[in-house]
């Protein structure tokens, strides 16, 4: 009787705690949104740089997410399927941005290629710009979105093992069709789940994105910067409209999680962390 | 029998080693460089005066208790997730990850709303005489919010794999719950717990997103280092931003050093 009474109240506490404390921000985003009918959301999102914020925003995650899905690939194949010397190294590395504060990870990109920066001078003098541009964004976003494919397909990978591989080389298939045909359709959950990861971040980034953007509107906002400033601005409703199209695609992210984990059994997710 | 047979090692790793100097190690080691040219003296006056000093109190100080107070209730979500099967379990599991697949940007302005003193929670607690937006408190549930899901997904897997054995052999032997739970329980999941802790911290100590909407950065009080940081650039002291971020670079790996060590603690601890 005492266990079945305590084991209610633990359930019970555990649902209040995650409501007060995770639900109940992510419920006021949409009712801060969409609480005075469409009209005002709808508006919100004609404004031409709220639609250039997400142009930018889109444009970042079309280019740090295929480049980072190359690198996850190329990293996992080698990393997970073969031993080298410096191998944990390199695996740490590759987690390296995740524990980087978002604004250093900005900050570096100033010092390379800013106006002080090492090559500040060279670029000045063609006349090309990097940081306070779209390109310092873009870099700044491959810098904190990099592990995200290749920290879920390594574990995943590694698991496989390299029988299934080394059979179908043994049959005669060149590696490049071993690799389509063997390896990519085994991952192929993990590097979906590692490409949304991926995306959601790049799309989802603020501080690192903020520290390299100058925060030019219409130019250099993406969606995240472009919230602080309606924000700041006291535009509420236009503000928590544009954060509601974000937490959606983290909703969408949680729900491809969720799913991934019952198509692959009822064991907890443990490689992300 | 150590022949390759796979194809593809020098090509894949090749791309990595490029990819990672290029996006990764150059970048870094600019922060390093610019840092080693200012000199001990040089960081010495740029840290000893009193806004630097409280920033880092403020962000180390309150992320290190955030971590903390994450660190239980980590341990209850965790518990009551490995333990209990009940309806709404599966959703419960998948709203844990949403302070880390929610935009920082997006929770900030949220956990804004809810503290301020007109929001849903701020409105009962400042009638009580606590002030949560724009005061130091605010950063704490803001970094609290984002930690949390480091702590379960850390103790997760280690709650699950323990010997349920063991606990109805100290059952049947008369001990109460809480001896089970202290004796039997706790003690193989200190690894786990101070994991999550320091993923909590190490994500506490360089939040930016999520804690500058509801802090109020004021300085002294409620700054922490990577606003600092961000202020100190757009004043263009570059120099003032370098040891900042630097020291903070230094805390990441120091970081991550620890979490390897407890990691391979654990490891040690479990193949026993």
């Amino acid at each position: 009787m005492a266990t079945s009474l305590s084991r209610a109240a633990l359930i019970g506490l555990t649902f209040l705690l995650l409501l007060v404390f995770l639900v109940a921000p992510l419920a006021l985003v949409f009712i801060r949104a969409f609480g005075d009918g469409p009209d005002l959301p709808i508006t919100a999102l004609q404004e031409p740089d709220a639609l250039a914020a997400i142009r930018l925003t889109l444009l970042v995650a079309a280019i740090a997410v295929p480049l980072n899905l190359v690198f996850g690939l190329a990293a996992s194949w080698a990393i997970a399927k073969f031993r080298f010397p410096g191998r944990s190294l390199l695996v740490t590395l590759i987690d390296l941005p995740l524990s980087v504060s978002p604004v250093v990870s900005g900050l570096v990109y100033v010092l390379v290629f800013g106006a002080q920066g090492l090559f500040g001078p060279w670029l000045g003098a063609h006349g090309i710009k990097i940081v306070f541009a779209v390109p310092g964004i873009v870099l700044a976003s491959v810098f904190v979105t990099l592990p995200f494919v290749a920290r879920e397909l390594i574990p995943l990978m590694e698991a496989q093992g390299r029988l299934e591989e080394e059979a179908a080389l043994t049959l005669g298939a060149t590696g490049w069709q071993t690799f389509r045909r063997v390896t990519l359709p085994n991952v192929r959950w993990g590097l979906l789940y590692g490409v949304l990861l991926c995306n959601a971040r790049a799309m989802g980034e603020f501080g690192a994105v903020s520290v390299v953007s100058g925060h030019i509107r219409g130019l250099t906002n993406t969606m995240p910067l472009h919230i602080e400033v309606l924000y700041n601005e006291y535009n509420l409703p236009a503000a928590f409209t544009m954060a509601a199209l974000l937490a959606l695609l983290a909703l969408v992210t949680l729900a491809a999680k969720s799913l991934l984990e019952w198509h692959l059994g009822d064991e907890p997710s443990t490689s992300s962390r | 029998m150590t022949r390759r047979v796979l194809p593809g090692l020098p090509g894949t790793l090749g791309f990595t080693l490029f990819y990672l100097t290029l996006m990764v190690l150059l970048p870094l080691s600019a922060l390093v460089i610019r840092a080693s040219g200012i000199g001990f003296g040089g960081f010495v006056t740029q840290i000893a005066t009193p806004r630097v000093l409280a920033a880092f109190r403020a962000s180390f100080g309150i992320a290190a208790l955030a971590a903390f107070i994450d660190t239980f209730l980590g341990l209850l979500v965790a518990w009551v997730l490995v333990r209990y099967r009940f309806p709404g379990r599966r959703l419960l599991d998948a709203l844990v990850d949403l302070p880390i697949a929610l935009p920082t940007a997006v929770a900030g302005i949220a956990l804004t709303e809810l503290y301020a003193e007109n929001g849903w929670f701020g409105g009962p607690l400042a009638a009580l005489g606590i002030h949560v937006a724009f005061t130091p408190l605010g950063i704490g549930v803001a970094l609290a919010f984002v930690g949390l899901p480091f702590v379960v997904r850390a103790v997760e897997p280690v709650l699950a794999d323990l010997d349920r054995d063991v606990e109805e052999a100290a059952a049947t032997l008369g001990a109460s719950p809480w001896q089970i739970f202290r004796r039997v329980i706790l003690p193989p999941l200190w690894p786990a717990l101070l994991t999550g802790f320091t993923l909590a911290f190490g994500r506490g100590i360089g939040e930016y997103g999520s804690v500058i909407f509801i802090a109020g950065n004021m300085p002294g009080v409620s700054e922490i280092v990577p606003l600092l940081i961000v202020v100190k650039l757009e004043q263009f002291d570059i120099t003032g931003a370098c040891v900042l971020g630097s020291l903070m670079l230094l805390a990441s790996f120091a970081i991550m050093l620890t979490i390897n060590a407890l990691q391979s603690w654990s490891q040690r601890r479990l193949g026993n």
